[in-house]
């Protein structure tokens, strides 16, 4: 039960906690085609923004989740006009270098905004629902899978039942051929970004309700996260959902006893099990799994 | 006059410090200037040069690793090849990906190369770090030992420039702009891509561990922390974007004046009241992230843009000074 309890649950949790980041990756790695390095900062503001919101009105964080992932989703619309679209006709390695400074300019916001301490939601222990006198499961821990499960059935809607979303799925699979059928493609970049950026401040909202806000927690979902779209396959939002699933799966899983007494790997070496999944497929199986594009 | 002497200390400490972040830039410009290698991961190469000449030429510890006492010149040698050896190893998986995905890898890689030095206390003394690690001409009276480090750290970035200059300017630079260029056509032209790329990759590496035993043997301490991405892989691609990539002056200015704006500025904020200080230190790097979208956007090629080689130099377009 030890198993259940610390390892599988935290890592469907933190699971679909990435699988929400790995969305927006693999959206806008496929319809700009660049790897957004500010993704991982994109989540730390909507956690941040989440807090002032609960620190001014006293409410519960999860109530303010459309408000937040709104003022984000702004936020970075802003970002792309300043920075991103006067690139757009520039190499793709010049949009990854601006993105790589905008990572840290956004994450050197949040500091001299919000100060470097670390701040919770809420203070005090919740308790855990206890079932058949051993499986432990925090209401959280639901709650947080319950409304991560809504937001990727809204994305399932948007891709395939909207004109928008058809529009995103065309310009990822040939932007030529989307811009010639008369596809607004500078619409569909914004559509992209305010999918993304919401869902990414989502991501960021969840993880600082599980544990705490701190500035640095966007950049340590950065690898897991990029992991998980390369697993599910570039372009592949589905794939970006079961790759985030079993990326948090595997990184609980890799701590737990499964010889001896021991954790099979030292927790301060979780960060590293992402990245060796990542290593693995870019060198055998670029496409992902769900058969992805490789660019 | 004691304040004019403080001046010139400083200067000279200044003027170190850009020495070894034109080394590190140097590096960077062989693998992203010459050949187009989105290395992300240079604060890795940096800890891997600053803890290897660390381990090697410190007095015997039972806190590290290491401690052999080696003279500072083995260090930096050693340095370099423990460097450039990871790097090989990085380079035969990662090199064949595209630049943002090896992007990622190498940004990765650093990340665990981090994780590595804070969490194994036996070998590197986790999170406190190396101290104590002996500075060439330590024994020289107090102004001479400062200006015999500097200049030897200018002599390294006069040969590297030297070096780089002429393997720029040889089939093998020339190659690796083909590369970098036109990868298709590199290939067809019968050049072995991934083995040149590789080269590439391992140089700069090397060129990166140098920076860093360097930077370890004039800081005289070495942590963890000093291989963050913000202190040393954004600083140097933002001072090589700003000086100019692919122009070996261009690596070596860029560094020189970036990193006077960050330390002055640094003057600057240390003097504001403590809860100031903190944030004006963040505001810093937001102000350089700022200074290289505008450069990003309005000059792409930098301070110093590349110079074209023709095969036949044409006698009028060569203006005075482009050989040194």
């Amino acid at each position: 039960m030890e198993f259940v309890n610390f390892h599988l649950i935290p890592g469907l949790v933190l699971g679909s906690i990435y699988a929400l980041g790995a969305i927006g990756v693999t959206l806008t790695f496929g319809i700009l085609r660049f790897a957004n390095f500010a993704h991982g900062e994109t989540m730390t503001l909507g956690a941040y923004l989440t807090l002032t919101l609960v620190l001014l009105a006293g409410w519960h964080p999860l109530l303010f989740l459309p408000v937040a992932m709104a003022l984000t989703a702004l936020f970075v619309l802003g970002m792309d006009r300043v920075f991103f679209r006067p690139l757009r006709r520039a190499p793709t390695i010049i949009l990854v270098i601006s993105s790589f400074g905008l990572m840290l300019m956004v994450r050197s916001l949040v500091q001299v905004v919000w100060g470097v301490k670390l701040q919770s939601f809420s203070k005090g222990i919740a308790l855990p629902w206890v079932f058949f006198d051993s499986l432990r499961v925090f209401p959280k821990h639901v709650v947080i899978a319950a409304a991560a499960l809504a937001l990727m059935l809204g994305v399932h809607v948007l891709l395939r039942h909207t004109r928008t979303g058809k529009a995103m799925r065309a310009m990822s699979d040939s932007p030529e051929l989307a811009r010639l059928t008369g596809i607004d493609t500078e619409r569909v970049i914004r559509a992209t970004w305010i999918v993304g950026a919401g869902l990414a401040a989502a991501a960021g909202i969840f993880l600082a309700y599980d544990t705490h806000v701190e500035t640095l927690m966007g950049f340590k979902m950065l690898l897991p996260v990029f992991a998980a779209a390369l697993l599910g396959g570039i372009g592949r939002p589905y794939g970006a959902m079961a790759g985030g699933l079993v990326i948090g799966v595997v990184e609980e899983l890799s701590t737990y006893a499964w010889i001896g007494s021991e954790p099979l790997l030292p927790p301060g070496y979780k960060a590293g099990v992402a990245f060796a999944i990542m290593v693995a497929m870019l060198i055998w199986r670029p496409s992902g799994l769900f058969r992805g594009r490789v660019f | 006059m004691e304040q004019i002497y403080g001046i010139f200390l400083y200067t000279v400490f200044l003027l170190t410090m850009g020495g070894i972040y034109a080394v590190l830039t140097l590096g960077l410009n062989i693998q992203w200037g010459f050949t187009g290698l989105f290395n992300a991961g240079v604060a890795g190469f940096f800890a891997i040069g600053a803890y290897t000449s660390a381990m090697l030429t410190t007095a015997a510890s039972h806190r590290h690793l290491g401690g052999l006492g080696l003279p500072a010149g083995a260090g930096m040698a050693a340095a370099m090849v423990a460097s450039a050896l990871i790097a090989w190893g990085v380079a035969r998986i990662c090199i064949r990906l595209r630049s943002d995905y090896l992007a990622i890898a190498t940004l990765g890689l650093a990340e665990i190369f981090r994780l590595v030095l804070k969490n194994e206390n036996w070998a590197t003394n986790g999170a406190r770090g190396i101290s104590l690690i002996p500075k060439p001409f330590e024994h020289l009276p107090e102004p001479w030992n400062q200006v015999a480090m500097l200049l030897l750290v200018f002599a390294i970035v006069l040969v590297l420039y030297g070096l780089l200059e002429r393997a720029q300017r040889a089939p093998w630079g020339r190659v690796m702009s083909a590369i970098r260029e036109n990868e298709a056509a590199a290939r067809a032209a019968g050049k072995d891509v991934e083995r040149l790329r590789i080269e590439a990759f391992i140089l700069g590496a090397a060129v990166m561990g140098l920076g860093g035993a360097l930077m370890a043997h004039h800081i005289k301490f070495i942590d963890p922390n000093m291989a963050e991405p913000v202190s040393a892989t954004f600083l140097v691609w933002v001072m090589l974007v700003i000086g100019g990539s692919a122009n070996n002056r261009g690596a070596i200015l860029g560094a020189v004046l970036v990193w006077t704006i960050w330390s002055t500025t640094e003057i600057i904020t240390t003097r504001l009241p403590a809860e100031w200080a903190l944030k004006a230190a963040y505001l810093r790097i937001f102000l350089v992230g700022l200074a290289l979208q505008f450069i990003l956007q309005r000059y792409p090629g930098g301070i110093f843009r590349e110079r074209r080689l023709r095969t036949v130099a044409p006698p009028s377009s060569q203006k005075g000074g482009s050989h040194p």
